[in-house]
């Protein structure tokens, strides 16, 4: 009788700390702030003590001119950095599919960036885009060119270079396990039909990689509308708000306007458009399996 | 899969290939090469790879843990030391916890058909999205003000005159606070990774185990644990370098004697004059458990990336 009543409990025991702490550090503080972006809150107050305003922190982001400027560069950096990296990563891919020596190093070395600290990098890259001491304008100079302003004028630009050499390995390796995984009859078949290299990857390979490559897409999508620490180590958000993506007008308006009733309102903004990605990249998977699933009952039938 | 014999050695895919080496570690290579380097040879930019490499940019960063005088340094003022007992303690323990607690939960997930296991895994995958900047409104408001323990309670009392201090107990500036976010932060995660490998587990053993007589808890722990080894070290590496390299959160929940390296660099780059041969040598140092990892183990990272993406 014991033993029965354990088993029936064992699930929840198993589940029971995971729940907890997920529950207390993340459930709650995201109700908190939902309700805390209705507000006129500030660092030093309990929620309770602060007054109701109703949409306003909302409203009046609706009408602020920086955070239409950080939106704006929020998300021309992520489409941009997501559409070169998944162009290079690919393409990479495609190239190196084959067994030559040298490959696994590459791989290892490859996850490198995206495994160091992003505020190493950050220090990394604002060293060599240094007007004077920096490797770039050295070597413009050594070759006799002007050197550019890389973190003034052509902030965005230079941000955007960093972030596609930290994470462009990371689609190169899924798409190199995706292109690994294909079925090689397909690959025969095609071989046999007498298809051209380009043919076979238009009509063949790109085709099959496709699930994985739309949902690579969206994780590197959603992970780019998370960059923070890279981007606050170049330029600190500057010059001006070139920079200044909305995770970083977040954090500042939060500890350096002290404004967590408008900090939390923009979070909202930022969450909802995050859940829109995701809840895409779930439809989008379970839409896959479904096909799958429909095709595997048809290939049955035709036995 | 790794088979000995390779395809006919084309030398333009070995310049590619080199060329693609070159630019994934250059830039990490001109770090290293410029620790070792004192200010007045990086800021001249005359040497190069031909300089006296010195170890002085290390020893002033760690000036405060180093059981020796320094003879170049008259004060200590970079407490870098003290900012990497404080990363290794916080990393490890919250590593370590959410394993711990992120195998049991996936293992439930995946084998138990159980009251709100829906909600659970549903919420689960939906919480993976949150980023950290999110999380640093809510979670500085709480932190600081809510998740205290009143001072005129026993306990709160107790605290204040063990540890000293004037207003109430709370989780800010503790390394409980700051351990306790990365935590649930890393849960998510380990748990999707997780799932993955326990379903491949097979099910006869557990049952033969549990006809030996074997508990719940003894079938979870020495039958499925040792099997999913490979699945609990890409978890492990993934968690570690979250909390050994998260700078936002630390940020917002740390004190004076909580600080992570990364606080620290950041706070030395934006100050107007910055001494790249230390900030270059701490960097260094806060690279180099990543690196190692990834030499070590980069089958497991690699599998674990993969199983995120194509089990999505």
């Amino acid at each position: 009788m014991k033993t029965a009543t354990l088993n029936r409990l064992t699930p929840y025991i198993f589940m029971a700390p995971a729940a907890l702490i997920m529950i207390i550090a993340l459930l709650y503080p995201l109700g908190y702030m939902i309700y805390g972006s209705f507000r006129a809150w500030d660092p030093s107050q309990t929620l309770s003590e602060t007054e109701f305003v109703g949409l306003k922190n909302y409203i009046s982001l609706l009408n602020d001119p920086n955070f239409h400027e950080s939106l704006a560069v929020t998300l021309k950096f992520a489409f941009v950095v997501v559409s070169i990296e998944m162009v290079l990563g690919v393409g990479l891919a495609l190239l190196l599919d084959r067994n030559i020596r040298g490959m696994s190093i590459l791989r290892t070395l490859f996850i490198l960036p995206m495994m160091i600290a992003p505020v190493v990098v950050g220090l990394m890259w604002r060293y060599m885009y240094h007007p004077t001491v920096g490797t770039f304008n050295r070597f413009l100079k050594s070759i006799g060119l002007d050197g550019v302003d890389w973190l003034g004028q052509h902030a965005l630009m230079s941000v955007i270079i960093a972030d596609i050499w930290q994470w462009t390995p990371f689609i190169f390796i899924l798409s190199l396990a995706a292109l690994q995984s294909l079925p090689s009859s397909a690959l025969e078949a095609s071989r046999i039909d007498g298809a051209t290299g380009w043919q076979q990857i238009w009509h063949i390979k790109l085709p099959l990689m496709m699930p994985v490559l739309i949902v690579t897409c969206l994780l590197r999508l959603i992970d780019a509308f998370k960059v923070l620490e890279v981007i606050l180590v170049m330029t600190e958000g500057g010059p001006g708000l070139s920079t200044e993506i909305l995770a970083l007008r977040i954090s500042r308006t939060a500890t350096e306007f002290r404004e967590l009733g408008t900090a939390a309102a923009m979070s909202n903004y930022l969450l909802i458009l995050l859940m829109l990605l995701t809840a895409s990249m779930f439809a989008y998977t379970k839409f896959q399996e479904a096909r799958a699933a429909r095709l595997a009952a048809h290939a049955k039938e035709d036995d | 899969m790794a088979s000995p014999s390779y395809d006919k050695q084309n030398p333009a895919f070995f310049a590619l290939l080199a060329a693609l080496i070159f630019m994934a570690i250059g830039p990490i290579f001109l770090m290293l090469v410029n620790s070792f380097k004192l200010d007045v040879d990086i800021i001249s930019g005359t040497s190069g790879l031909l300089f006296l490499p010195t170890i002085q940019n290390y020893e002033t960063a760690l000036c405060d843990i180093l059981w020796y005088e320094l003879e170049h340094l008259d004060y200590c003022s970079l407490k870098f030391g003290q900012s990497f007992i404080n990363s290794l303690i916080i990393a490890l323990v919250s590593t370590v916890l959410t394993l711990v607690i992120g195998c049991m939960a996936a293992y439930a997930l995946v084998r138990f058909r159980f009251m709100g296991r829906d909600v659970a895994s549903v919420s689960t995958l939906m919480v993976r999205m949150v980023p950290p900047a999110v999380l640093l409104v809510p979670v500085f408001g709480l932190w600081n003000n809510e998740f205290c323990i009143d001072k005129t309670t026993m306990v709160g009392e107790w605290i204040r005159d063990t540890f000293g201090g004037r207003g109430d107990v709370c989780l800010a500036g503790t390394y409980s606070g700051i351990i306790l976010i990365y935590v649930a932060m890393n849960l998510p995660f380990v748990i999707w990774i997780l799932q993955s490998f326990i379903v491949q587990v097979p099910r006869q053993l557990e049952e033969a185990a549990k006809m030996d007589g074997a508990n719940p808890f003894q079938v979870f722990f020495l039958v499925v644990l040792p099997l999913i080894k490979p699945g609990l070290a890409a978890a492990a590496i993934f968690t570690f370098r979250i909390a050994w390299n998260e700078y936002l959160l630390a940020s917002a929940l740390s004190d004076r004697d909580t600080k992570t390296v990364p606080i620290l660099i950041v706070n030395n780059m934006s100050e107007f004059n910055v001494e790249w041969g230390v900030i270059m040598a701490t960097g260094m140092l806060l690279a180099i458990p990543p690196i190692i990892f990834t030499l070590l183990a980069s089958r497991q990272i690699i599998t674990g990336m993969t199983a995120g993406a194509v089990k999505g």
